[in-house]
């Protein structure tokens, strides 16, 4: 369908191609878990095309009190699931009148997801903590598939740091742990990919409730001497 | 005629692509008889927003393109949708121009039902939700800003329904070049007339730098005490005296 539309409008030298471009978040994000909680990490730019429309984005974005979602692929249509998982998970957890539990989040996104795989273009990480099993993260890519990670990247950016994941992360690592791991490896993902960048926010959810935090451009962990 | 209470909704089956594929097989066609279809009127814009100490200023240019040929060389682009809250648009200009029409009289309505005055979120909320449900056919892309209850806002919403949050954001053909001059003068509790000059400064670096944009700089500056609407703040492509 999208294809017809971009066909009719004509091509207007006046008006660059990025202003028809769908938006992107051409993306690294990341999330950990740990003994107690979970710590996500996302970078902070959304393109439309070669154009950067927003260089401070927060894709961590707040489906309940204590579960998150890391969105990559098209704004749009993360902003659009994230929204309605939110309805969904409120409605479902004044209804059960407690605290729902993140694979329920999780769940409530795949089925968006993959119910309309051939529409959306949405991979998302659904990270947080609940009573029952304590930190959890799920990843949810484009397709629909869920499963859980104790560690997921996703997005454009993630492809560069696979191996430093491989070899640097081990199960059993605290708190602080996570964050320089999680920080390191989005610095890196920032640097080699041109769709992220910007500032790298991030958080960590636990029984004691969310804690956010940003790393500006100039505070980033410097890897390379040149 | 009132069918419900419920502000203007989509009719079942949601919009219809029939047009989209005649179309698609008219163009072809009318290009064996080398003639063109006629093509929606675009608005090559530049529209830009800040929030500042007081409230919010928009701008926009005033020029309206039918591909190479400029189709009005004065339209209003800063849109009426509640009485503290104005809106830019950019892109076609009859989805602009219909996208926000069809959002002051949804936020009417709401009023009406709920009794109390709109907040900006709420209109986001609705033209965002809108546009997604269109997947980008409807090729308007907006800046909303206003103040209400909670304080002065500033958001921008993208044809394919997706938005930002930021205190400046300017869209359209000239964006890269009026964000160029927010990025560098820009800081946040500006007074107000900095904030204007900032934003005249910003529109007329569209003007002059994209082909898309021209004519004059219109500029909006809303606060908790009113609305001041300055059409025609400047003329920067005026024509001199010989």
């Amino acid at each position: 369908m999208r294809i017809f539309g971009q066909q009719i409008s004509i091509n207007n030298d006046l008006v660059p191609d990025w202003t028809r471009e769908e938006v992107s978040t051409g993306t690294t994000i990341m999330a950990v878990e740990y003994d107690g909680g979970v710590v996500i990490g996302a970078d902070s730019r959304t393109t439309t095309g070669a154009y950067i429309a927003n260089r401070v984005t927060d894709k961590l974005t707040r489906i309940h009190d204590k579960i998150y979602c890391c969105r990559s692929g098209s704004a749009a249509d993360t902003q659009a699931i994230a929204e309605v998982v939110s309805y969904q998970l409120g409605f479902h957890s004044i209804e059960l009148d407690e605290p729902p539990l993140v694979e329920t989040a999780a769940n409530l996104f795949r089925a968006s997801c993959y119910r309309y795989r051939e529409e959306l273009m949405a991979g998302i990480l659904v990270a947080g903590w609940d009573r029952r099993k304590g930190g959890q993260v799920y990843c949810v890519p484009i397709g629909g598939m869920l499963v859980r990670q104790p560690v997921a990247v996703g997005g454009s950016g993630s492809t560069y740091v696979y191996g430093f994941m491989d070899s640097n992360y081990k199960p059993g690592l605290n708190k602080d742990q996570c964050l320089e791991l999680t920080t390191s490896a989005l610095s890196l993902a920032m640097e080699r990919d041109g769709s992220s960048g910007g500032v790298i926010r991030l958080a960590s959810i636990s029984e004691e409730g969310v804690e956010r935090r940003v790393i500006l451009g100039n505070q980033l962990p410097k890897f390379s001497t040149h | 005629m009132l069918h419900s209470l419920n502000p203007c909704q989509q009719q079942n089956g949601g919009f219809c692509f029939e047009n989209s594929r005649r179309n698609a097989v008219l163009e072809s066609s009318l290009l064996e008889e080398t003639c063109k279809a006629p093509s929606a009127r675009k608005t090559g814009t530049t529209i830009a927003g800040m929030v500042y100490k007081d409230g919010v200023v928009l701008g926009a240019d005033t020029r309206a393109t039918d591909d190479m040929v400029v189709a009005d060389k004065n339209c209003m682009k800063i849109h009426y949708i509640a009485p503290k809250i104005y809106c830019c648009g950019a892109g076609v200009a009859a989805d602009a121009e219909m996208a926000t029409q069809i959002m002051a009289s949804n936020v009417e309505l709401h009023m009406l039902n709920t009794g109390r005055p709109p907040l900006v979120a709420m209109v986001t909320r609705q033209l965002k939700q809108m546009l997604f449900r269109y997947q980008g056919h409807m090729g308007s892309s907006v800046i909303v800003g206003g103040v209400d209850v909670t304080g002065a806002h500033l958001y921008s919403v993208y044809p394919h329904g997706s938005y930002d949050k930021l205190p400046f954001l300017t869209m359209g053909s000239g964006a890269a070049a009026a964000v160029s001059v927010f990025e560098d003068r820009f800081k946040p509790n500006m007074e107000l007339e900095e904030a204007k000059q900032l934003v005249r400064d910003a529109i007329a670096a569209g003007i002059f730098c994209d082909l898309g944009s021209g004519s004059n700089v219109d500029l909006c500056v809303i606060t908790e005490a009113g609305v001041q609407f300055l059409r025609g703040y400047d003329k920067p492509t005026a024509k001199g005296q010989r």
